[in-house]
């Protein structure tokens, strides 16, 4: 599962939706898995508005990658910047999770992630 | 035609067999291939996006999201979510790009609330559905907009057994580039497309016929007709005054 998709991934459990903990998701024992992809600029520009750029700070921190800036790089300097671009695309992209959990800050329930596929299906009693 | 949730919830009726079945059946990925591309159409996506696909079963859809070159706006990035993990483990097989999730859209859903609306300012989201009648299509499309969406449906091959049925909803702009932001928009320029508005049938004809105007008299007569009832022909005469005798 890409760091990406982290960014979009809160707490299933209808309680937690509506608190500022359940998200983002805090990845634990996470392995991590690196892959090669063609850098799609063009792409990494469409979703940066989309993109919680504190959430990924967190998750960035948590997987043990160097601190990202504060502020989102604005269209401007992401096309100007080769390097920047090329760094956020090693993040979102390339970083795949394989292994590991991802831990609500809420409630604490641990979603399963196996083989890079997060499990969200709830047990009976917290639907 | 049959119908799996007939008889099995989703993620029960594709275990492993059924999965790899529903994945190898070269007509099932015609059709599969065939609803992406109109999906595609509908969406008129300009460049590379982030697409959810909701109920990715194997990931057919989602490789040819990934496979588009960049002429046809591609390749997009996808991240999809089953309920069924036989199906999902044939997609880890089959090594599609996109990301996986095991979720139910039945239940809560994972996704952050305010990532969830799509990115612009006008912006569309479309899915294939499989309603059984009339009374479904209204449910949904009540739903979304309830929801706050544009709804439209858009039936391809009507009438036919290999009907489809493409639900696009549309969120915000009301008009961009002369053309209305809402489903009607989205399929003008394209071929074949006859558009049914219901908004604008009903202002003209609507109004309760008058009882005793010639048109109420008509119309009681076509019911006793149809009732079987021995009905006198319709003239020029039909519900006019009788002359005052004296």
């Amino acid at each position: 599962m890409k760091v990406l998709s982290l960014n979009f991934l809160t707490c299933a459990v209808k309680a937690c939706k509506s608190t500022t903990g359940s998200y983002p998701l805090h990845p634990k024992d996470a392995e991590l898995v690196e892959d090669n992809l063609e850098v799609n600029s063009e792409l990494l520009l469409n979703i940066m508005p989309r993109i919680d750029w504190p959430a990924l700070s967190t998750t960035a921190t948590e997987l043990g990658f160097p601190s990202l800036p504060a502020q989102p790089p604005t269209k401007e300097e992401l096309e100007a910047d080769e390097k920047m671009l090329r760094d956020l695309h090693h993040l979102l992209m390339e970083t795949q999770m394989m292994e590991g959990k991802l831990v609500c800050g809420n409630c604490g329930h641990e979603y399963a992630v196996r083989e890079g596929i997060a499990n969200f299906l709830l047990p009976a009693h917290l639907v | 035609m049959s119908r799996p949730e007939d008889t099995l919830s989703a993620d029960v009726h594709y275990d492993d067999t059924e999965a790899r079945k529903y994945t190898t059946s070269s007509r099932i990925q015609n059709i599969q291939a065939s609803m992406t591309h109109r999906a595609l159409e509908l969406l008129d996506l300009p460049s590379p996006s982030l697409i959810l696909d909701v109920g990715c079963g194997s990931g057919l859809s989602g490789e040819i999201l990934s496979s588009l070159s960049p002429e046809e706006g591609g390749p997009h990035v996808w991240i999809g979510m089953d309920v069924s993990a036989s199906m999902l483990d044939v997609a880890l097989q089959r090594d599609v790009e996109g990301d996986l999730l095991l979720a139910d859209i039945g239940q809560e859903c994972p996704s952050a609330p305010e990532h969830s609306m799509p990115p612009s300012a006008s912006a569309r989201s479309n899915g294939c559905a499989m309603p059984r009648n009339n009374e479904q299509k209204k449910m949904i499309t009540g739903a979304a907009v309830k929801a706050g969406f544009g709804a439209g449906l858009l039936e391809d091959d009507p009438d036919t057994k290999n009907a489809k049925l493409y639900l696009v909803l549309t969120v915000g702009a009301a008009v961009v580039d002369g053309k209305s932001g809402d489903i009607t928009g989205v399929v003008q320029g394209m071929e074949g497309v006859d558009v049914m508005d219901a908004r604008n049938r009903g202002k003209a004809g609507s109004g309760e016929i008058k009882k005793g105007s010639k048109a109420w008299i008509v119309k009681k007569k076509e019911q006793m007709e149809r009732k079987g009832k021995v009905v006198k022909a319709t003239s020029k005469y039909t519900g006019r005054k009788r002359r005052v005798a004296f």
